[in-house]
């Protein structure tokens, strides 16, 4: 599924990172723990976290991780998106629960790591 | 090559900023994309808890043509129990380190499986070091 697909699902505010939509991805990964994040391996899922804080940033980047969606209407700070797209991230908000964002994702096809 | 830096006592703003250098610095020496996120993942964890735990600390990072040793040494409360602390979910993280999305007890755990060779020492009311080495091949 392509991002655009994955942000449209989620009626997704994209922060940055608009020029790649088109790419695809098939995993999501969903926690508000950073270090079960960096516990992936070599994965790139789509990430949702209610985690919303520079560190979910670094976090990402220290962990080659680059599609990231803020779900309970949390707001990215300015600091947060200038790193993202520093970062060549994507960033999104989501107003959706994780409950709910997880949901509709996995009803959509897409896969967990484990 | 050799490099060093410097971390405080509660510097979330900052934390990541040495894992994010080395990390720049594999990549130019085209180290396997695999390897440098073992490296820098564990890196990531030590440096989280040197700001986290302690009154902040130095990291020292040597990258030979085979491997790269990183020793972390902070000045602080340090570990009575290394062996508790090492296992997943034991943790005396501070509310505020839990709201930045760590503290749940798998710092030294994840950084132990990301790792060749590791070794953490502590003395309590002086400090903790934590040593580790990736190998590149």
């Amino acid at each position: 599924m392509t991002i655009k697909q994955i942000s449209e699902l989620l009626e997704a505010k994209v922060l940055c990172g608009a020029d790649r939509l088109d790419e695809e991805n098939d995993i999501v990964f969903a926690s508000d723990l950073m270090s079960d994040v960096l516990t992936l391996g070599d994965y790139n899922p789509v990430i949702l976290t209610g985690l919303c804080n520079m560190q979910t940033i670094r976090t990402c980047e220290m962990g080659n991780l680059d599609v990231i969606v803020l779900v309970r209407k949390k707001k990215a700070t300015e600091e947060m998106i200038e790193e993202a797209e520093e970062e060549g991230m994507v960033l999104m908000e989501c107003d959706y629960s994780m409950f709910k964002a997880c949901g509709i994702l996995y009803a959509a096809g897409l896969k967990a790591i484990y | 090559m050799h490099f060093e830096y410097q971390v405080y006592e509660a510097d979330f703003v900052n934390a990541g900023a040495a894992s994010s250098a080395i990390k720049k610095t594999l990549k130019q020496l085209n180290i396997n994309p695999s390897i440098i996120k073992r490296v820098v993942v564990a890196l990531y964890e030590a440096e989280v808890n040197a700001i986290a735990h302690a009154y902040g600390g130095t990291i020292y990072a040597d990258i030979e043509p085979d491997k790269i040793t990183v020793k972390i040494v902070d000045t602080g409360p340090g570990i009575p129990d290394i062996d508790w602390a090492m296992q997943e979910g034991n943790s005396t993280a501070s509310p505020e380190v839990r709201d930045m999305g760590f503290g749940a007890g798998m710092g030294l755990p994840n950084i132990k499986k990301n790792v060749d060779k590791l070794n953490v020492s502590s003395t309590v009311g002086v400090g903790t070091t934590v040593e580790m080495e990736v190998n590149f091949i």
